[in-house]
């Protein structure tokens, strides 16, 4: 689910980039407000043990392919959400950096879309609940199940509508929810299953481990699905600003007064010149349309050309420079 | 080589190609950082249409793989984990934008085939410019650079360590993974019956882990606070390297300067 720099608009990158920050800088208040400086270790090492965890691949019953986990839900499980969210963070980041997963304009989103889904929503609104009168094994069976498969859901829509708000697919946005959502419903179960199996395990013979304060009720379902609700109302709304379908001022201005969006050029002299450049053209079996201004003029192709063509040359000839100098000083 | 042995060679590699001397590996990490997120700030505003203007955002890597003696071919494997995507994504865009913008050689050019060529060349520029900054740049550097940011000291040193121990508990994972691996022969990945049990196994042998690493890090007078080593001083280069770059964007961008070239030679 990790999205690519190019997939996205910087306008929407930037909106989102703001609202994970946001959740960042929540977790870390909170982190420090419970500052314990033995937990500083343990996050880092379990941020490489999901690492780590990732590259183990188990097979899928039935179908003979195999898959691996996330851990977000897993996280937020042993270190409570807040010290989670930052754990992920951490991931991702050398995950974008390291393993190109991702990227440093993608950063943002990918932070909301898996991180703060399963650390926060899944946490607060799935995991507590289940966990307030006491745990046992079917209770996190079911959390983990649930947790895992409704954030997937919510990131896999995210993605979508990032993508969608960003302008780059052309890929109508019902068929993309179509591709998505199905495909993370079995993602977020096989998610829920190892994220069950693992915290089963681990509250069989260690169950200090768990997050102590899963039983404690400071937060109320109706506060969470309240915050929630206010952020998706601010980032729908600072996406929709960025995503505006409407002419800009000056088609608004044309279309007033002549009823088009955009004038059109005709009579004796643009004729003339429309023939004199279609006589002169260098390549006459080119035909372009309208938008010559947005990148595919003749002049502009050559000039690329030229521009690409220059730099590796002579980026060649400077790397085979230094190649020579440094063989004969050796 | 198993999946786990090669993520923990990128790992190694990556780390020694970013301890290498050159120009680049020199300047101040954080100068690299802001040339690196304007780069893709830049790379990504172009128009789905624009793909001449965009081809001459080339000029960055092209300068920074020929000074900095980073591999252009190592770059390229980089591109295995996100060119999937944006393939598939790009894959659409022939398919539902149809209209036609002209004709090659007879051939019809549809929008849609111009905008799934710019998202291919967005993706490859914006991998390799973040791949050329981890490349040039130590991780300690780049945590040393988000300080300077005020990013918190917490979430710099959840980088710090997770980077650190990858490679520790990747080798856990493998020795886990081999003796498993042994006793269940021709298995395609581990059996979900001991899945739970497995990976359960792996975290508390890197919770035992963290517990030493606290113990080791109090010896040496750890109190909470993470203490970074310090980066010689900013030099005059390390202000004009972003400066200048950020103006060779601009100008790439926002100057039509291939239609202005074009025209020389049409």
């Amino acid at each position: 689910m990790h999205m690519a720099d190019a997939l996205l608009s910087p306008a929407v990158g930037g909106v989102m980039y703001a609202a994970s920050t946001g959740a960042a800088v929540y977790s870390v208040k909170k982190v420090k407000e419970n500052f314990d400086s033995k937990r500083v270790p343990v996050m880092g090492v379990m941020g490489a043990f999901v690492f780590a965890a990732q590259m183990i691949n188990f097979t899928i019953p039935g179908t003979g392919s195999s898959g691996h986990f996330c851990g977000g839900m897993l996280l937020a499980a042993i270190l409570g959400p807040y010290a989670a969210f930052l754990t992920m963070i951490a991931i991702l980041l050398i995950q974008c950096l390291l393993f190109a997963d991702g990227g440093i304009l993608a950063l943002g989103c990918n932070i909301w879309n898996m991180a703060f889904y399963a650390c926060f929503f899944g946490y607060f609104c799935i995991y507590k609940p289940f966990m307030k009168n006491g745990m046992s094994k079917g209770k996190i069976l079911a959390a983990s199940l649930l947790g895992s498969i409704l954030s997937l859901q919510l990131g896999a829509f995210s993605v979508v509508l990032e993508t969608t708000v960003s302008g780059i697919s052309e890929l109508p946005f019902g068929l993309f929810v179509a591709a998505m959502q199905p495909i993370h419903l079995a993602i977020g179960t096989v998610e829920g299953l190892i994220t069950a199996a693992v915290l089963i395990f681990i509250y069989q013979t260690r169950p200090e481990l768990i997050n102590a304060e899963t039983t404690e009720n400071k937060f109320s379902l109706k506060k969470i699905l309240t915050i929630m609700a206010v952020i998706v109302v601010l980032v729908g709304g600072a996406l929709s600003l960025v995503a505006s379908s409407n002419p800009d001022g000056l088609e608004w201005s044309i279309g007033q007064v002549s009823g088009k969006e955009e004038l059109e050029a005709s009579g004796g002299v643009h004729d003339s010149l429309a023939n004199v450049q279609e006589k002169t053209a260098v390549l006459p079996d080119y035909s372009f349309g309208n938008d010559n201004a947005a990148g595919t003029s003749v002049s502009g192709i050559v000039g690329s050309a030229v521009v690409a063509g220059l730099c590796i040359l002579a980026g060649t000839a400077f790397s085979s420079a230094k190649k020579k100098k440094k063989a004969k000083t050796e | 080589m198993s999946k786990i042995s090669s993520a923990i060679y990128e790992v190694h590699y990556m780390d020694t190609i970013a301890s290498k001397d050159s120009p680049i590996h020199r300047i101040h990490p954080l100068a690299k950082l802001i040339v690196t997120v304007a780069y893709i700030w830049f790379t990504v505003s172009f128009d789905k249409y624009d793909v001449t203007g965009l081809i001459t955002m080339v000029v960055y890597p092209v300068a920074l793989f020929s000074v900095s003696d980073v591999s252009f071919s190592h770059s390229l494997k980089k591109l295995r984990v996100v060119l999937p995507i944006i393939l598939l994504m790009g894959i659409f865009n022939p398919i539902f934008d149809r209209e036609p913008r002209f004709l090659l050689f007879g051939v019809t050019v549809t929008n849609g085939m111009i905008s799934g060529l710019t998202l291919f060349i967005k993706g490859f520029f914006t991998v390799i410019a973040s791949y050329l900054l981890i490349a040039t740049t130590k991780i300690e550097s780049i945590c040393y650079a988000l300080n300077i940011l005020h990013v918190p000291e917490i979430l710099v040193t959840q980088i710090l360590l997770t980077y650190r121990y990858i490679t520790v508990l990747l080798s856990e994972a493998n020795h886990i993974f081999e003796a498993y691996s042994l006793r269940a022969p021709l298995q395609k990945g581990v059996h979900h019956k001991v899945l739970g049990s497995l990976i359960g196994q792996l975290l508390f042998r890197s919770i035992d882990r963290a517990s030493s690493l606290y113990d080791s890090m109090v010896l040496r007078g750890y109190n909470g606070n993470f203490r970074h080593s310090q980066l010689p001083k900013a030099r005059r280069q390390d202000y004009l390297y972003p400066v200048l770059w950020c103006a060779v964007f601009a100008v790439l961008r926002y100057t039509r300067i291939t239609d202005i070239i074009g025209n020389l030679f049409v």
